[in-house]
């Protein structure tokens, strides 16, 4: 009973935090992202759309991000960030890092 | 073919490290070779199940299924691991002895073997299902079959190749220590794989990061690095961890070091040895 009051809880807590994030698309085309690099604001939470128009999947990932997740061929995933300190934040694709490589810049 | 062979090699090297951990801690038991084996069975299978319904899984849960997917079997891996570290803290020493005293093989008793080939399951099922999504996709975008197998075959045999070196390094181990040695590393083993999972759960934003960066030590170590990424397979090491990602850590390892503790005879001094005995070495 406890158990799921808390699970409720912090689904909702979870629900109220998703809904005032601003939002950031980033989109997967030709093994490459678009745009390359992405201007967020320091210093708050905030949601990037990662839309794949591939037809293969990639990986979405970022050592400096600590963030891997990965968008099947035509998917969309949407991965939460921040707060971030100022700075670039490299990422990539990890089944095409010839090509696809990116960054967030947080301002 | 040394690009997809490269990205292969990467994924078998986790899977492989936590392997040789799992293989080496379970030395000498009669029959550890099968249950091993199965473990790797059902991880291939489990790879490609999890690659098939990738899609599906994404989108489960309102978008974080994957999220909650790796947390989930990452959490059920630290929890075998922790079973079977606390249990063999209880009759490692025995084993120990017995392993002395016979020269070889010893039963495992009723050793929680079916833990770690749960472990060895989630380690091949989670680097492996990107593995068959990667190759999935340079298939699909043309690259030849020989590549393809020309990649697999060098991931798979680099991988393996570099698992079996330390497993043999971990045998090395004087057999005194062994069993205490391979404790260790499975308890850092599992409290990284705890700290992976919440690493899941904050990208999911399910559980607040406390502090995003709360160090950086990638000038030190980065963990794109050659041997940054062995020690965050290995230990969990993260160049620049979430609050609670070492909380998660440390609790993993506080728990897992108590239940050895509490159960393994709590520092009970070994039995009186013989004044030779360490000339056996």
């Amino acid at each position: 009973m406890l158990r799921r009051t808390l699970f409720a809880v912090v689904a909702m807590s979870a629900l109220a935090a998703q809904a005032a994030v601003p939002e950031f698309h980033l989109v997967v085309q030709d093994h490459k992202f678009q745009p390359t690099e992405i201007q967020v604001p320091a210093g708050q939470k905030f949601k990037l759309i990662v839309e794949n128009k591939d037809a293969s999947p990639e990986e979405f990932e970022s050592a400096e991000l600590n963030r891997e997740k990965v968008v099947v061929g035509n998917g969309t995933i949407d991965i939460y960030l921040g707060p971030l300190e100022p700075g670039k934040y490299g990422f990539f694709g990890d089944f095409h890092q010839d090509t696809a490589q990116g960054a967030v810049i947080a301002k | 073919m040394l690009g997809s062979g490269l990205l292969v090699f990467r994924e078998v090297l986790e899977a492989a490290l936590i392997v040789s951990i799992v293989a080496a801690a379970t030395r000498g038991v009669v029959g550890r070779g099968r249950w091993i084996g199965a473990g790797i069975g059902a991880g291939v299978l489990g790879a490609i199940i999890v690659a098939f319904f990738a899609g599906a899984i994404a989108q489960a849960v309102s978008g974080i299924g994957q999220e909650l997917f790796n947390a989930s079997v990452l959490l059920a891996a630290v929890l075998m691991i922790a079973w079977h570290a606390i249990w063999m803290a209880s009759h490692g020493r025995e084993l120990a002895t017995q392993m002395k005293s016979v020269g070889a093989q010893v039963t495992g008793g009723n050793r929680p073997l079916s833990a770690l080939l749960i472990v060895v399951a989630i380690a091949i099922l989670r680097e492996g299902s990107e593995v068959v999504l990667f190759l999935y996709g340079q298939s699909a975008g043309g690259s030849s079959a020989v590549d393809l197998i020309g990649g697999i075959c060098i991931g798979v045999i680099g991988g393996s190749a570099v698992g079996l070196a330390l497993y043999f390094g971990l045998l090395r181990i004087p057999m005194r220590y062994f069993f205490s040695a391979t404790n260790w590393l499975l308890l850092l083993l599992a409290a990284g794989l705890a700290s992976q999972a919440a690493s899941f759960l904050i990208q999911a934003d399910v559980l607040p990061a406390l502090g995003n960066r709360i160090w950086d030590s990638s000038f030190l170590l980065s963990d794109t690095s050659w041997i940054g990424k062995a020690l965050h397979t290995l230990i969990g090491y993260e160049a620049h961890p979430a609050g609670m990602q070492i909380l998660f850590y440390l609790v993993t390892a506080a728990l897992i070091a108590f239940g050895m503790r509490m159960l393994g005879g709590g520092g009970a001094k070994p039995p009186q040895r013989p004044v030779n005995a360490h000339l056996a070495h």
